[in-house]
Protein backbone atom coordinates (compact mmCIF):
# COMPACT_ATOMS: atom_id res chain seq x y z
CA UNK A 1 0.00 0.00 0.00
CA UNK A 2 1.40 3.39 -1.00
CA UNK A 3 -0.17 6.22 1.01
CA UNK A 4 -0.19 9.61 -0.70
CA UNK A 5 -2.35 11.59 1.71
CA UNK A 6 -4.79 11.42 4.57
CA UNK A 7 -7.80 13.36 3.36
CA UNK A 8 -10.08 13.45 0.37
CA UNK A 9 -8.55 16.08 -1.86
CA UNK A 10 -8.52 16.59 -5.60
CA UNK A 11 -4.73 16.87 -5.91
CA UNK A 12 -4.06 13.78 -3.77
CA UNK A 13 -6.70 11.79 -5.66
CA UNK A 14 -5.14 12.76 -8.98
CA UNK A 15 -1.68 11.72 -7.76
CA UNK A 16 -3.08 8.29 -6.81
CA UNK A 17 -4.70 7.88 -10.24
CA UNK A 18 -1.55 9.00 -12.06
CA UNK A 19 0.66 6.65 -10.06
CA UNK A 20 -1.73 3.72 -10.60
CA UNK A 21 -1.74 4.50 -14.33
CA UNK A 22 2.07 4.53 -14.55
CA UNK A 23 2.37 1.35 -12.47
CA UNK A 24 -0.09 -0.39 -14.79
CA UNK A 25 1.85 0.69 -17.87
CA UNK A 26 5.14 -0.51 -16.32
CA UNK A 27 3.77 -4.11 -16.26
CA UNK A 28 5.96 -5.17 -13.34
CA UNK A 29 6.27 -8.99 -13.39
CA UNK A 30 4.58 -10.69 -10.41
CA UNK A 31 2.08 -7.86 -9.88
CA UNK A 32 -1.54 -9.10 -9.92
CA UNK A 33 -3.61 -6.00 -9.19
CA UNK A 34 -3.15 -2.23 -8.87
CA UNK A 35 -5.97 -0.51 -7.02
CA UNK A 36 -6.18 3.27 -6.58
CA UNK A 37 -8.36 4.86 -3.90
CA UNK A 38 -8.81 8.51 -2.83
CA UNK A 39 -5.56 8.60 -0.83
CA UNK A 40 -3.57 5.44 -1.63
CA UNK A 41 -2.59 2.91 -4.26
CA UNK A 42 -2.56 -0.78 -3.34
CA UNK A 43 -0.30 -3.22 -5.18
CA UNK A 44 -1.04 -6.95 -5.02
CA UNK A 45 1.71 -9.35 -5.94
CA UNK A 46 2.41 -13.03 -6.13
CA UNK A 47 5.72 -14.10 -4.58
CA UNK A 48 7.71 -16.12 -7.09
CA UNK A 49 10.81 -16.16 -9.26
CA UNK A 50 9.94 -12.77 -10.81
CA UNK A 51 10.20 -10.99 -7.45
CA UNK A 52 12.98 -12.99 -5.80
CA UNK A 53 13.54 -13.80 -2.12
CA UNK A 54 12.28 -10.48 -0.76
CA UNK A 55 9.37 -9.44 -2.98
CA UNK A 56 8.37 -6.45 -0.84
CA UNK A 57 11.87 -4.92 -0.93
CA UNK A 58 12.11 -5.59 -4.69
CA UNK A 59 8.69 -4.04 -5.38
CA UNK A 60 9.41 -1.03 -3.17
CA UNK A 61 12.52 -0.13 -5.13
CA UNK A 62 10.72 -0.67 -8.46
CA UNK A 63 7.84 1.55 -7.36
CA UNK A 64 10.24 4.26 -6.20
CA UNK A 65 11.90 4.20 -9.58
CA UNK A 66 8.53 4.59 -11.32
CA UNK A 67 7.54 7.45 -9.00
CA UNK A 68 10.84 9.12 -9.85
CA UNK A 69 10.04 8.91 -13.56
CA UNK A 70 6.67 10.66 -13.23
CA UNK A 71 7.32 14.22 -14.34
CA UNK A 72 6.05 17.07 -12.19
CA UNK A 73 2.63 18.14 -13.37
CA UNK A 74 2.21 14.91 -15.37
CA UNK A 75 -1.27 14.84 -16.86
CA UNK A 76 -3.56 11.89 -16.54
CA UNK A 77 -4.85 10.95 -19.96
CA UNK A 78 -8.48 10.37 -19.11
CA UNK A 79 -11.57 9.47 -21.06
CA UNK A 80 -14.58 11.82 -20.92
CA UNK A 81 -17.81 9.88 -20.33
CA UNK A 82 -21.31 11.34 -20.53
CA UNK A 83 -23.81 9.83 -18.14
CA UNK A 84 -27.47 10.62 -18.81
CA UNK A 85 -29.37 11.14 -15.55
CA UNK A 86 -33.06 11.53 -14.92
CA UNK A 87 -33.20 13.68 -11.78
CA UNK A 88 -35.98 13.68 -9.15
CA UNK A 89 -39.47 12.16 -8.94
CA UNK A 90 -39.55 8.36 -9.03
CA UNK A 91 -35.88 8.11 -10.07
CA UNK A 92 -34.63 10.49 -7.36
CA UNK A 93 -36.77 10.14 -4.23
CA UNK A 94 -34.31 12.15 -2.09
CA UNK A 95 -34.03 15.22 -4.35
CA UNK A 96 -36.50 17.29 -2.28
CA UNK A 97 -34.80 16.24 0.95
CA UNK A 98 -31.34 17.14 -0.39
CA UNK A 99 -32.75 20.54 -1.43
CA UNK A 100 -33.94 21.12 2.13
CA UNK A 101 -30.65 20.01 3.68
CA UNK A 102 -28.56 22.20 1.37
CA UNK A 103 -30.88 25.23 1.36
CA UNK A 104 -31.08 25.09 -2.43
CA UNK A 105 -34.12 24.62 -4.65
CA UNK A 106 -34.41 21.19 -6.31
CA UNK A 107 -33.57 22.88 -9.64
CA UNK A 108 -30.42 24.37 -8.10
CA UNK A 109 -29.38 20.97 -6.71
CA UNK A 110 -29.67 19.46 -10.19
CA UNK A 111 -27.85 22.38 -11.79
CA UNK A 112 -25.00 22.26 -9.26
CA UNK A 113 -24.70 18.52 -9.65
CA UNK A 114 -24.38 18.39 -13.44
CA UNK A 115 -22.82 21.84 -13.81
CA UNK A 116 -19.20 20.80 -13.51
CA UNK A 117 -17.05 17.98 -14.78
CA UNK A 118 -16.07 15.52 -12.09
CA UNK A 119 -13.96 12.38 -11.96
CA UNK A 120 -14.04 8.69 -10.97
CA UNK A 121 -11.52 8.43 -8.11
CA UNK A 122 -12.13 4.81 -7.27
CA UNK A 123 -14.36 1.82 -7.96
CA UNK A 124 -15.24 -0.41 -5.03
CA UNK A 125 -17.96 -1.93 -2.80
CA UNK A 126 -19.44 -3.88 -5.74
CA UNK A 127 -18.40 -4.58 -9.35
CA UNK A 128 -18.47 -1.33 -11.32
CA UNK A 129 -19.60 0.81 -8.32
CA UNK A 130 -17.85 4.20 -8.82
CA UNK A 131 -16.91 6.92 -6.34
CA UNK A 132 -17.22 10.19 -8.31
CA UNK A 133 -16.09 13.55 -6.95
CA UNK A 134 -15.17 15.86 -5.66
CA UNK A 135 -18.37 17.96 -5.61
CA UNK A 136 -19.07 21.44 -4.35
CA UNK A 137 -18.86 21.88 -0.55
CA UNK A 138 -22.67 22.28 -0.51
CA UNK A 139 -22.93 18.50 -1.11
CA UNK A 140 -20.89 17.65 1.99
CA UNK A 141 -23.79 15.66 3.42
CA UNK A 142 -23.46 12.73 5.81
CA UNK A 143 -25.07 9.52 4.62
CA UNK A 144 -28.68 8.72 5.55
CA UNK A 145 -29.06 7.45 9.08
CA UNK A 146 -31.11 4.50 7.94
CA UNK A 147 -29.74 2.95 4.73
CA UNK A 148 -32.21 1.53 2.22
CA UNK A 149 -32.06 -2.24 1.85
CA UNK A 150 -32.58 -2.38 -1.93
CA UNK A 151 -31.93 0.40 -4.44
CA UNK A 152 -32.77 -0.05 -8.13
CA UNK A 153 -29.82 -0.54 -10.48
CA UNK A 154 -28.70 2.81 -11.92
CA UNK A 155 -29.65 4.84 -8.82
CA UNK A 156 -27.46 7.93 -8.41
CA UNK A 157 -26.64 8.80 -4.81
CA UNK A 158 -24.71 11.67 -3.27
CA UNK A 159 -22.95 12.04 0.11
CA UNK A 160 -19.67 13.46 1.42
CA UNK A 161 -19.06 15.58 -1.73
CA UNK A 162 -19.22 12.42 -3.85
CA UNK A 163 -21.63 10.66 -6.16
CA UNK A 164 -22.07 6.97 -6.71
CA UNK A 165 -24.18 4.91 -9.06
CA UNK A 166 -25.47 1.52 -7.94
CA UNK A 167 -24.67 -0.98 -10.72
CA UNK A 168 -27.10 -3.61 -9.41
CA UNK A 169 -29.89 -3.81 -6.88
CA UNK A 170 -27.93 -3.11 -3.69
CA UNK A 171 -28.40 -1.74 -0.18
CA UNK A 172 -27.21 1.85 0.24
CA UNK A 173 -27.25 4.87 2.50
CA UNK A 174 -26.56 7.65 -0.01
CA UNK A 175 -29.15 10.30 -0.94
CA UNK A 176 -30.75 9.24 -4.22
CA UNK A 177 -31.30 12.27 -6.46
CA UNK A 178 -31.67 10.54 -9.82
CA UNK A 179 -30.92 7.49 -11.93
CA UNK A 180 -29.13 6.60 -15.14
CA UNK A 181 -30.51 4.10 -17.66
CA UNK A 182 -26.97 2.97 -18.53
CA UNK A 183 -25.69 -0.42 -17.47
CA UNK A 184 -22.55 -0.09 -15.34
CA UNK A 185 -21.38 -3.69 -15.18
CA UNK A 186 -21.51 -6.68 -17.48
CA UNK A 187 -19.26 -9.62 -16.54
CA UNK A 188 -19.40 -11.02 -20.07
CA UNK A 189 -18.28 -7.86 -21.86
CA UNK A 190 -14.72 -7.35 -23.06
CA UNK A 191 -14.61 -4.20 -20.90
CA UNK A 192 -16.85 -5.27 -18.00
CA UNK A 193 -17.38 -1.83 -16.45
CA UNK A 194 -18.79 1.32 -18.04
CA UNK A 195 -16.36 3.43 -16.00
CA UNK A 196 -12.67 3.23 -15.17
CA UNK A 197 -10.75 4.92 -12.37
CA UNK A 198 -9.63 8.31 -13.68
CA UNK A 199 -12.52 8.86 -16.13
CA UNK A 200 -13.90 12.40 -16.35
CA UNK A 201 -17.66 12.40 -15.88
CA UNK A 202 -20.23 14.72 -17.37
CA UNK A 203 -23.74 14.19 -16.00
CA UNK A 204 -26.35 15.02 -18.64
CA UNK A 205 -29.94 15.68 -17.45
CA UNK A 206 -32.63 13.76 -19.35
CA UNK A 207 -36.41 13.40 -18.91
CA UNK A 208 -38.13 10.16 -17.96
CA UNK A 209 -39.24 9.52 -21.56
CA UNK A 210 -35.61 9.61 -22.72
CA UNK A 211 -34.66 7.44 -19.71
CA UNK A 212 -37.11 4.74 -20.81
CA UNK A 213 -35.92 4.93 -24.43
CA UNK A 214 -32.24 4.54 -23.53
CA UNK A 215 -33.07 1.72 -21.13
CA UNK A 216 -34.97 -0.11 -23.89
CA UNK A 217 -32.05 0.38 -26.30
CA UNK A 218 -29.62 -1.01 -23.73
CA UNK A 219 -31.74 -4.11 -23.16
CA UNK A 220 -32.07 -4.65 -26.89
CA UNK A 221 -28.29 -4.46 -27.34
CA UNK A 222 -27.91 -7.13 -24.69
CA UNK A 223 -30.55 -9.25 -26.39
CA UNK A 224 -32.75 -9.30 -23.28
CA UNK B 1 -22.46 -34.83 -18.93
CA UNK B 2 -20.11 -36.27 -16.43
CA UNK B 3 -20.91 -35.37 -12.83
CA UNK B 4 -24.49 -35.39 -11.61
CA UNK B 5 -25.53 -33.67 -8.37
CA UNK B 6 -27.87 -35.94 -6.43
CA UNK B 7 -27.70 -33.78 -3.30
CA UNK B 8 -25.95 -30.39 -3.28
CA UNK B 9 -24.64 -30.28 0.31
CA UNK B 10 -24.64 -27.12 2.41
CA UNK B 11 -22.58 -24.86 0.13
CA UNK B 12 -20.61 -26.33 -2.74
CA UNK B 13 -19.14 -23.91 -5.28
CA UNK B 14 -16.37 -24.03 -7.86
CA UNK B 15 -13.29 -21.96 -7.01
CA UNK B 16 -9.83 -21.52 -8.45
CA UNK B 17 -6.96 -19.36 -7.23
CA UNK B 18 -9.01 -16.23 -7.80
CA UNK B 19 -10.12 -13.62 -10.31
CA UNK B 20 -7.11 -11.32 -10.20
CA UNK B 21 -6.63 -8.15 -12.21
CA UNK B 22 -10.09 -6.60 -11.73
CA UNK B 23 -10.07 -5.27 -8.17
CA UNK B 24 -9.71 -1.71 -9.45
CA UNK B 25 -13.14 -2.24 -11.06
CA UNK B 26 -14.69 -3.36 -7.78
CA UNK B 27 -14.62 -7.05 -8.69
CA UNK B 28 -13.82 -9.28 -5.70
CA UNK B 29 -10.99 -11.77 -6.10
CA UNK B 30 -13.06 -14.67 -4.66
CA UNK B 31 -11.34 -18.07 -5.25
CA UNK B 32 -10.63 -20.92 -2.83
CA UNK B 33 -10.79 -20.04 0.87
CA UNK B 34 -8.08 -22.63 1.58
CA UNK B 35 -5.74 -22.11 -1.36
CA UNK B 36 -3.30 -24.73 -0.10
CA UNK B 37 -5.85 -27.58 -0.13
CA UNK B 38 -7.16 -26.37 -3.49
CA UNK B 39 -3.63 -26.49 -4.95
CA UNK B 40 -2.87 -29.89 -3.42
CA UNK B 41 -6.10 -31.46 -4.71
CA UNK B 42 -5.29 -30.17 -8.20
CA UNK B 43 -1.68 -31.36 -8.18
CA UNK B 44 -2.52 -34.81 -6.85
CA UNK B 45 -5.26 -35.20 -9.50
CA UNK B 46 -2.50 -34.62 -12.06
CA UNK B 47 -3.40 -31.05 -12.98
CA UNK B 48 -0.49 -28.78 -13.70
CA UNK B 49 -2.58 -25.71 -14.46
CA UNK B 50 -4.98 -23.80 -12.23
CA UNK B 51 -8.23 -25.75 -12.71
CA UNK B 52 -11.23 -24.91 -10.54
CA UNK B 53 -11.95 -27.39 -7.74
CA UNK B 54 -15.28 -27.89 -5.99
CA UNK B 55 -15.16 -26.21 -2.56
CA UNK B 56 -17.41 -28.22 -0.25
CA UNK B 57 -18.48 -26.60 3.03
CA UNK B 58 -19.21 -28.47 6.30
CA UNK B 59 -21.79 -30.88 4.89
CA UNK B 60 -20.86 -32.52 1.63
CA UNK B 61 -22.92 -33.33 -1.49
CA UNK B 62 -23.76 -36.65 -3.14
CA UNK B 63 -22.28 -36.81 -6.61
CA UNK B 64 -22.68 -39.45 -9.31
CA UNK B 65 -20.05 -39.76 -12.04
CA UNK B 66 -21.17 -40.70 -15.53
CA UNK B 67 -17.67 -40.71 -17.02
CA UNK B 68 -14.40 -42.31 -15.93
CA UNK B 69 -12.03 -39.83 -14.33
CA UNK B 70 -9.38 -39.33 -11.67
CA UNK B 71 -10.33 -37.35 -8.56
CA UNK B 72 -8.56 -36.15 -5.43
CA UNK B 73 -9.87 -34.77 -2.14
CA UNK B 74 -7.92 -32.38 0.07
CA UNK B 75 -8.72 -30.29 3.12
CA UNK B 76 -11.39 -31.11 5.70
CA UNK B 77 -12.14 -34.70 6.70
CA UNK B 78 -15.72 -35.43 5.66
CA UNK B 79 -15.46 -39.23 5.60
CA UNK B 80 -15.99 -39.37 1.86
CA UNK B 81 -16.95 -42.69 0.31
CA UNK B 82 -17.17 -44.07 -3.23
CA UNK B 83 -20.00 -46.62 -3.39
CA UNK B 84 -19.62 -46.99 0.38
CA UNK B 85 -15.83 -47.54 0.42
CA UNK B 86 -13.81 -44.90 2.31
CA UNK B 87 -11.83 -42.48 0.13
CA UNK B 88 -8.53 -41.29 1.61
CA UNK B 89 -7.65 -37.62 1.29
CA UNK B 90 -4.52 -36.54 -0.62
CA UNK B 91 -4.57 -39.60 -2.94
CA UNK B 92 -5.47 -39.78 -6.63
CA UNK B 93 -8.36 -42.15 -7.21
CA UNK B 94 -9.89 -43.51 -10.42
CA UNK B 95 -13.69 -43.40 -10.52
CA UNK B 96 -15.90 -45.13 -13.10
CA UNK B 97 -19.31 -44.35 -14.61
CA UNK B 98 -22.17 -44.80 -12.06
CA UNK B 99 -19.76 -44.47 -9.08
CA UNK B 100 -21.35 -42.43 -6.30
CA UNK B 101 -19.28 -40.11 -4.10
CA UNK B 102 -20.82 -39.28 -0.72
CA UNK B 103 -19.71 -37.10 2.17
CA UNK B 104 -20.70 -36.73 5.78
CA UNK B 105 -20.52 -33.69 8.02
CA UNK B 106 -16.92 -32.50 8.48
CA UNK B 107 -15.30 -34.16 11.47
CA UNK B 108 -12.07 -32.20 11.10
CA UNK B 109 -11.83 -28.84 9.33
CA UNK B 110 -14.57 -27.05 7.39
CA UNK B 111 -13.79 -27.11 3.67
CA UNK B 112 -12.98 -30.04 1.39
CA UNK B 113 -11.70 -29.55 -2.16
CA UNK B 114 -12.62 -31.98 -4.93
CA UNK B 115 -10.34 -31.84 -7.96
CA UNK B 116 -10.84 -33.85 -11.12
CA UNK B 117 -8.09 -34.59 -13.62
CA UNK B 118 -8.36 -32.18 -16.57
CA UNK B 119 -10.76 -29.93 -14.69
CA UNK B 120 -14.49 -29.29 -14.75
CA UNK B 121 -16.02 -27.84 -17.91
CA UNK B 122 -16.65 -24.28 -16.74
CA UNK B 123 -16.43 -21.01 -18.69
CA UNK B 124 -13.67 -18.52 -17.97
CA UNK B 125 -15.28 -15.27 -16.86
CA UNK B 126 -12.80 -12.41 -16.61
CA UNK B 127 -9.92 -14.88 -16.58
CA UNK B 128 -11.21 -17.15 -13.81
CA UNK B 129 -13.59 -20.04 -13.13
CA UNK B 130 -14.29 -18.94 -9.55
CA UNK B 131 -17.91 -18.54 -8.49
CA UNK B 132 -18.62 -14.96 -7.40
CA UNK B 133 -21.61 -15.87 -5.24
CA UNK B 134 -22.56 -12.31 -4.27
CA UNK B 135 -22.51 -10.95 -7.84
CA UNK B 136 -23.92 -14.14 -9.40
CA UNK B 137 -21.35 -14.90 -12.08
CA UNK B 138 -18.45 -17.26 -12.70
CA UNK B 139 -18.12 -20.95 -11.80
CA UNK B 140 -21.25 -22.99 -12.46
CA UNK B 141 -23.98 -20.48 -13.46
CA UNK B 142 -22.73 -18.00 -10.87
CA UNK B 143 -24.11 -19.98 -7.94
CA UNK B 144 -23.62 -22.86 -5.53
CA UNK B 145 -24.55 -26.34 -6.73
CA UNK B 146 -28.21 -27.38 -6.72
CA UNK B 147 -29.86 -30.76 -6.90
CA UNK B 148 -29.94 -32.21 -10.45
CA UNK B 149 -27.12 -30.01 -11.80
CA UNK B 150 -24.90 -31.84 -14.31
CA UNK B 151 -21.37 -30.59 -14.76
CA UNK B 152 -19.16 -31.66 -17.64
CA UNK B 153 -15.54 -32.75 -17.37
CA UNK B 154 -12.91 -31.32 -19.69
CA UNK B 155 -10.80 -34.47 -20.00
CA UNK B 156 -12.55 -37.68 -18.88
CA UNK B 157 -10.55 -40.92 -19.07
CA UNK B 158 -11.23 -43.59 -21.69
CA UNK B 159 -13.74 -45.97 -20.12
CA UNK B 160 -12.02 -49.21 -21.12
CA UNK B 161 -12.25 -51.72 -18.29
CA UNK B 162 -8.85 -53.43 -18.39
CA UNK B 163 -6.52 -50.47 -18.97
CA UNK B 164 -8.48 -48.45 -16.41
CA UNK B 165 -8.07 -51.18 -13.79
CA UNK B 166 -4.35 -51.37 -14.56
CA UNK B 167 -4.01 -47.58 -14.31
CA UNK B 168 -5.92 -47.56 -11.04
CA UNK B 169 -3.58 -50.17 -9.59
CA UNK B 170 -0.50 -48.44 -10.88
CA UNK B 171 -1.57 -45.12 -9.31
CA UNK B 172 -2.51 -46.84 -6.08
CA UNK B 173 0.95 -48.46 -5.83
CA UNK B 174 2.74 -45.16 -6.39
CA UNK B 175 4.28 -43.87 -3.15
CA UNK B 176 3.28 -40.25 -2.63
CA UNK B 177 5.65 -37.99 -0.79
CA UNK B 178 3.65 -35.33 1.08
CA UNK B 179 6.01 -32.57 2.34
CA UNK B 180 5.54 -32.15 6.11
CA UNK B 181 4.57 -28.50 5.69
CA UNK B 182 1.47 -29.35 3.65
CA UNK B 183 -1.89 -30.77 4.57
CA UNK B 184 -1.40 -30.30 8.31
CA UNK B 185 -3.70 -27.34 8.78
CA UNK B 186 -7.15 -28.91 9.07
CA UNK B 187 -6.74 -30.34 12.56
CA UNK B 188 -6.42 -28.73 15.94
CA UNK B 189 -3.81 -26.17 14.93
CA UNK B 190 -5.15 -22.83 16.16
CA UNK B 191 -2.17 -20.48 16.41
CA UNK B 192 -2.30 -18.01 13.52
CA UNK B 193 0.64 -15.78 12.65
CA UNK B 194 -0.13 -12.10 12.00
CA UNK B 195 1.86 -9.09 10.79
CA UNK B 196 1.37 -5.64 12.34
CA UNK B 197 -0.43 -3.14 10.08
CA UNK B 198 0.62 0.48 9.53
CA UNK B 199 -2.15 1.49 11.94
CA UNK B 200 -1.01 -0.90 14.72
CA UNK B 201 0.53 1.93 16.82
CA UNK B 202 -2.77 3.83 16.76
CA UNK B 203 -4.50 1.13 18.82
CA UNK B 204 -4.41 1.28 22.64
CA UNK B 205 -1.62 -0.62 24.42
CA UNK B 206 -4.25 -2.85 26.02
CA UNK B 207 -5.74 -3.64 22.58
CA UNK B 208 -2.35 -4.51 21.12
CA UNK B 209 -1.58 -6.79 24.07
CA UNK B 210 -5.03 -8.40 23.85
CA UNK B 211 -4.59 -9.23 20.16
CA UNK B 212 -1.84 -11.72 21.01
CA UNK B 213 -2.83 -12.79 24.54
CA UNK B 214 -6.55 -13.20 23.91
CA UNK B 215 -8.48 -16.21 22.69
CA UNK B 216 -10.72 -15.43 19.74
CA UNK B 217 -13.91 -17.25 18.94
CA UNK B 218 -15.19 -17.35 15.37
CA UNK B 219 -18.73 -15.99 15.44
CA UNK B 220 -21.77 -17.53 13.78
CA UNK B 221 -22.03 -14.94 11.01
CA UNK B 222 -18.61 -15.84 9.59
CA UNK B 223 -18.55 -16.90 5.96
CA UNK B 224 -16.60 -16.60 2.72
CA UNK B 225 -16.60 -12.81 2.91
CA UNK B 226 -15.14 -12.46 6.38
CA UNK B 227 -14.75 -14.01 9.81
CA UNK B 228 -16.05 -12.03 12.76
CA UNK B 229 -14.08 -12.64 15.93
CA UNK B 230 -15.44 -12.54 19.48
CA UNK B 231 -12.98 -11.70 22.22
CA UNK B 232 -11.43 -8.73 24.01
CA UNK B 233 -12.55 -5.30 22.82
CA UNK B 234 -10.07 -3.65 20.45
CA UNK B 235 -10.06 0.15 20.28
CA UNK B 236 -8.12 2.97 18.71
CA UNK B 237 -6.37 5.46 21.01
CA UNK B 238 -8.23 8.24 19.17
CA UNK B 239 -11.22 7.13 17.16
CA UNK B 240 -11.10 8.59 13.66
CA UNK B 241 -12.92 8.30 10.37
CA UNK B 242 -10.98 6.30 7.82
CA UNK B 243 -11.05 6.89 4.08
CA UNK B 244 -11.96 3.79 2.08
CA UNK B 245 -8.98 2.02 0.57
CA UNK B 246 -8.15 -1.35 -0.96
CA UNK B 247 -8.46 -4.48 1.18
CA UNK B 248 -6.61 -7.79 1.23
CA UNK B 249 -7.16 -11.46 2.11
CA UNK B 250 -6.37 -11.71 5.82
CA UNK B 251 -6.70 -8.00 6.72
CA UNK B 252 -7.97 -7.72 10.29
CA UNK B 253 -10.35 -4.76 10.36
CA UNK B 254 -11.75 -3.28 13.54
CA UNK B 255 -15.18 -1.65 13.17
CA UNK B 256 -16.56 0.58 15.89
CA UNK B 257 -17.96 -2.21 18.05
CA UNK B 258 -14.36 -3.30 18.79
CA UNK B 259 -14.77 -6.88 17.51
CA UNK B 260 -12.34 -7.59 14.66
CA UNK B 261 -13.27 -8.98 11.25
CA UNK B 262 -10.76 -10.99 9.22
CA UNK B 263 -11.39 -10.41 5.51
CA UNK B 264 -11.55 -13.66 3.55
CA UNK B 265 -11.84 -14.78 -0.10
CA UNK B 266 -15.09 -12.95 -1.02
CA UNK B 267 -14.05 -9.65 0.65
CA UNK B 268 -15.23 -6.41 -0.90
CA UNK B 269 -12.45 -4.66 -2.79
CA UNK B 270 -12.54 -1.56 -0.60
CA UNK B 271 -13.13 -0.90 3.06
CA UNK B 272 -13.01 1.97 5.47
CA UNK B 273 -12.26 0.45 8.87
CA UNK B 274 -8.89 0.71 10.63
CA UNK B 275 -6.76 -2.41 10.29
CA UNK B 276 -4.78 -3.70 13.25
CA UNK B 277 -2.91 -6.53 11.52
CA UNK B 278 -2.85 -8.93 8.57
CA UNK B 279 -2.81 -12.72 8.73
CA UNK B 280 0.40 -14.14 7.20
CA UNK B 281 -0.63 -15.76 3.88
CA UNK B 282 0.91 -19.05 4.92
CA UNK B 283 -1.57 -19.35 7.82
CA UNK B 284 -4.74 -18.31 5.94
CA UNK B 285 -5.53 -22.01 5.26
CA UNK B 286 -5.64 -22.66 9.05
CA UNK B 287 -8.27 -19.94 9.36
CA UNK B 288 -10.20 -21.10 6.26
CA UNK B 289 -10.61 -24.52 7.90
CA UNK B 290 -12.16 -23.07 11.08
CA UNK B 291 -15.89 -22.93 11.55
CA UNK B 292 -18.15 -20.77 13.72
CA UNK B 293 -17.54 -21.59 17.37
CA UNK B 294 -13.89 -22.62 16.89
CA UNK B 295 -11.24 -20.72 18.82
CA UNK B 296 -7.95 -19.30 17.59
CA UNK B 297 -5.02 -17.31 18.99
CA UNK B 298 -2.65 -14.91 17.25
CA UNK B 299 1.10 -14.49 17.41
CA UNK B 300 3.15 -11.72 15.79
CA UNK B 301 5.76 -12.25 13.10
CA UNK B 302 7.59 -9.67 11.01
CA UNK B 303 7.24 -9.30 7.24
CA UNK B 304 10.64 -10.90 6.54
CA UNK B 305 9.70 -14.01 8.48
CA UNK B 306 6.31 -14.19 6.74
CA UNK B 307 8.07 -14.00 3.37
CA UNK B 308 10.42 -16.84 4.40
CA UNK B 309 7.41 -18.96 5.32
CA UNK B 310 5.86 -18.23 1.91
CA UNK B 311 9.05 -19.35 0.21
CA UNK B 312 9.20 -22.56 2.23
CA UNK B 313 5.58 -23.29 1.32
CA UNK B 314 6.19 -22.61 -2.37
CA UNK B 315 9.15 -25.00 -2.24
CA UNK B 316 7.02 -27.71 -0.61
CA UNK B 317 4.42 -27.31 -3.37
CA UNK B 318 7.19 -27.60 -5.99
CA UNK B 319 8.49 -30.80 -4.36
CA UNK B 320 5.00 -32.27 -4.36
CA UNK B 321 4.56 -31.29 -7.98
CA UNK B 322 7.81 -33.03 -8.99
CA UNK B 323 6.88 -36.23 -7.15
CA UNK B 324 3.59 -36.32 -9.09
CA UNK B 325 5.03 -35.86 -12.58
CA UNK B 326 4.69 -39.52 -13.60
CA UNK B 327 1.09 -39.84 -12.34
CA UNK B 328 0.20 -36.73 -14.30
CA UNK B 329 1.73 -38.23 -17.48
CA UNK B 330 -0.12 -41.55 -17.07
CA UNK B 331 -3.42 -39.71 -16.66
CA UNK B 332 -2.90 -37.50 -19.70
CA UNK B 333 -2.15 -40.64 -21.77
CA UNK B 334 -5.35 -42.30 -20.50
CA UNK B 335 -7.69 -39.46 -21.54
CA UNK B 336 -10.51 -40.11 -23.99
CA UNK B 337 -8.97 -37.45 -26.17
CA UNK B 338 -5.39 -38.81 -25.95
CA UNK B 339 -3.82 -39.76 -29.30
CA UNK B 340 -4.16 -43.53 -29.70
CA UNK B 341 -1.04 -45.73 -29.91
CA UNK B 342 1.19 -42.86 -28.90
CA UNK B 343 4.36 -43.97 -27.13
CA UNK B 344 3.84 -43.48 -23.43
CA UNK B 345 6.83 -41.29 -22.71
CA UNK B 346 6.78 -39.17 -25.81
CA UNK B 347 7.23 -35.46 -25.39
Amino acid sequence: MIDLGDQIDQAVGLRCLTLADHLRQAQVPGVLDIVPSFTAVAIYFEPGPALGANPIARLTSQVQEIIGQIADGAQLTARRIQIPVCYGEKHGPDLEDVAKRTGLSPEQVVQTHHGSICRVYMIGFAPGHPYIGIHDEVFNLPRREVPRTALPAGSLGIANRQSTIYPNVLPGGWHIIGATPLRLFNAKAQQPTLLLPGDEIEFVPINSQRFDNIKAEQLQELGL
Amino acid sequence: MSMFVKRPGLLSSFQDSGRWGYQHLGVSVTGAMDVQSHEMANLIAGNTDNCATLEITLLGPTLVFTKACCICLAGAQMNARINGRPVPRYRPLIVRPTDTLTFETASEGTRTYLAVHGGFDLPDVMGSQSTYLRAGFGGWQGRALKKDDEIGLRAPLLDDRKPLAALSERIWDQVLYLPSMLGQHTGRKSLVRIIRSDQWPEFTAASRAAMVSGTWRISTDSERMGYRLEGPEITLENAREMISEATSFGSIQVPRGGQPIVLMADRQTSGGYPKIATVASVDLPILAQKKPGDEIRFTLVDVEHAQQLDRAKAQAIDELSVSLASISQWLVAARESAPKNAPENSN
